[in-house]
């Protein structure tokens, strides 16, 4: 075994009996999806967070979620962010599921465009809309009204 | 292919086929737009035109393609009197206007209002410039004039002029990439046309030159199109004499043209053209603004479905 692959975040953090672990997020990117599950104010449990963790692909962030397993809103929108997470969901202390996020192709009232001249940032009764790309290393937002582009710190524009 | 009842927001939404259809039908209501032939096709029918920003050349003539056609224009009055100055939505005006006409006009200055409209309006949006976004009734007419003018197959074109912001040149390259034209971009180095554009049009194999000297590329090319140049966009007023001068149309450098070069130019012009050259053949800006009337009204006949 290379030096890499050693530490193993697991051993670093206790297991948890029931929640969801959210593994292989983009580094750095840890904060912004507590802020997507809108923790803590919306949780009760334990919240671990490993930021810069080595892993056989690089560093990488986990968060790990006692008691509260995700929504299909909030896996999509941690795929904007982190298109190669993956979310266990633990049940008694077993990995019970296990899934890669899926990249949605149009995110609704998801991300705010960053065009103060485009009409989804007017009082407008429409929330804002995106389709969704890959360049195979960046996700691309590309606004449906104005087609500005967001491809640079998605989450900082997150609603 | 129909047309009827369709949106008419972005050219990005046009097939080759499509644009020449709406291309032919202009061509055949050309008689009727200068009024050598009557016609009462879309007789009974309302076009609303709301324009929340002033452009008088653009209305007038979607005012005079649907009068051409025998049909009734109903227009939004000032802006400020109406009830967008009282906080109204665009939402809420479209579904009101809506029920009120056949097909609606709209110029905004937000970028994607056009869009927002078509989702709340049961009757066809035709986008007439949305900020600094999509105008593509004005690419429509560029294309015609291309045709009737010159030819769209095998053109070599140059553009001069601003290419940095000018929405309409981006829109009409990616048209005339459909076309396999040959393009040569000229403008100051301050006002380039943005690198993702000439890297989507060489990947659809178009042939991109870029230069900063009208004289260099007029020899070659069968249309010249010049786009205003903006003094705000210089800080320096020096530096915007310079190169409005240095790319300024005259009738000397015109000399180095082929006979049949033309003109164009979307108007209102500052100084890109010398008057000079208003009397020569070369000149057909005043042309393309009268073809934006046929090519309106062929829009419009097709998306209220009179014509198929
Ligand atoms: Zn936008």
């Amino acid at each position: 075994m290379s030096h890499e692959e050693t530490p193993v975040p697991e051993i670093r953090v206790h297991p948890i009996k029931n929640g969801t672990v959210i593994d292989h997020i983009t580094a750095g990117q840890a904060l912004n999806v507590l802020n997507i599950l809108n923790i803590p104010n919306a949780a009760s449990g334990v919240i671990s967070i490993i930021i810069n963790a080595p892993s056989v692909h690089g560093i990488k962030d986990v968060v790990k979620i006692e008691g509260r397993e995700l929504n299909v809103d909030e896996v999509d929108k941690i795929s904007l962010i982190s298109p190669k997470a993956t979310i266990n969901i633990i049940r008694n202390f077993e990995v019970s599921e296990k899934t890669h996020v899926h990249i949605p192709e149009i995110v609704d009232g998801v991300v705010k465009c960053i065009n103060p001249n485009c009409i989804s940032n007017s009082n407008e009764p429409v929330s804002s809309k995106f389709t969704v790309s890959t360049d195979g290393q960046r996700i691309i937002l590309r606004c449906l009204y104005c087609e500005r582009i967001i491809s640079e710190d998605i989450g900082n524009h997150l609603l | 292919m129909t047309f009827k009842d369709l949106h008419i927001i972005s050219m990005k939404s046009f097939s080759r086929d499509m644009i020449d259809h709406i291309l032919d039908t202009a061509e055949k209501l050309e008689p009727i737009a200068s009024g050598k032939t009557k016609s009462d096709l879309l007789a009974g029918k309302v076009l609303a035109v709301m324009f929340f920003e002033p452009s008088t050349r653009t209305r007038m003539s979607f005012e005079t393609a649907m009068m051409r056609l025998g049909g009734d224009v109903l227009s939004l009055g000032s802006v400020d009197a109406s009830s967008i100055a009282k906080g109204e939505t665009l939402a809420d005006t479209i579904r009101v206007v809506d029920g009120y006409s056949n097909a609606i006009v709209l110029r905004h200055n937000k970028e994607g209002a056009a869009q927002l409209a078509s989702e709340f309006s049961s009757v066809p949006i035709i986008n007439a410039g949305d900020g600094a976004g999509h105008h593509p009734t004005q690419t429509f007419l560029d294309l015609y004039t291309i045709r009737r003018e010159s030819h769209l197959e095998g053109l070599k074109i140059a553009l001069a002029g601003d290419l940095k912001y000018g929405r309409t040149v981006h829109s009409l390259c990616y048209a005339l990439s459909l076309y396999g034209a040959e393009i040569t971009l000229i403008s100051p180095k301050e006002l380039r046309m943005p690198a993702e554009i000439i890297e989507d049009l060489r990947s659809r194999n178009i042939k991109v030159t870029e230069t900063d000297s009208i004289e260099e590329a007029i020899a070659d090319v069968d249309v010249l199109y010049a786009t205003r140049i903006q003094k705000e966009r210089f800080p320096d007023p020096a530096e915007y004499r310079k190169v409005a001068n240095s790319l300024q149309i005259t009738t000397e450098l015109l000399e180095k043209a082929k006979p049949d070069l033309k003109v164009m130019h979307p108007l209102p012009r500052t100084n890109e053209i010398d008057p000079k050259v208003d009397d020569t053949p070369h000149a057909c800006y005043f042309n393309q603004s009268f073809y934006g009337v046929p090519v309106r009204m062929a829009l419009l006949a097709l998306v209220m479905g009179a014509l198929e």
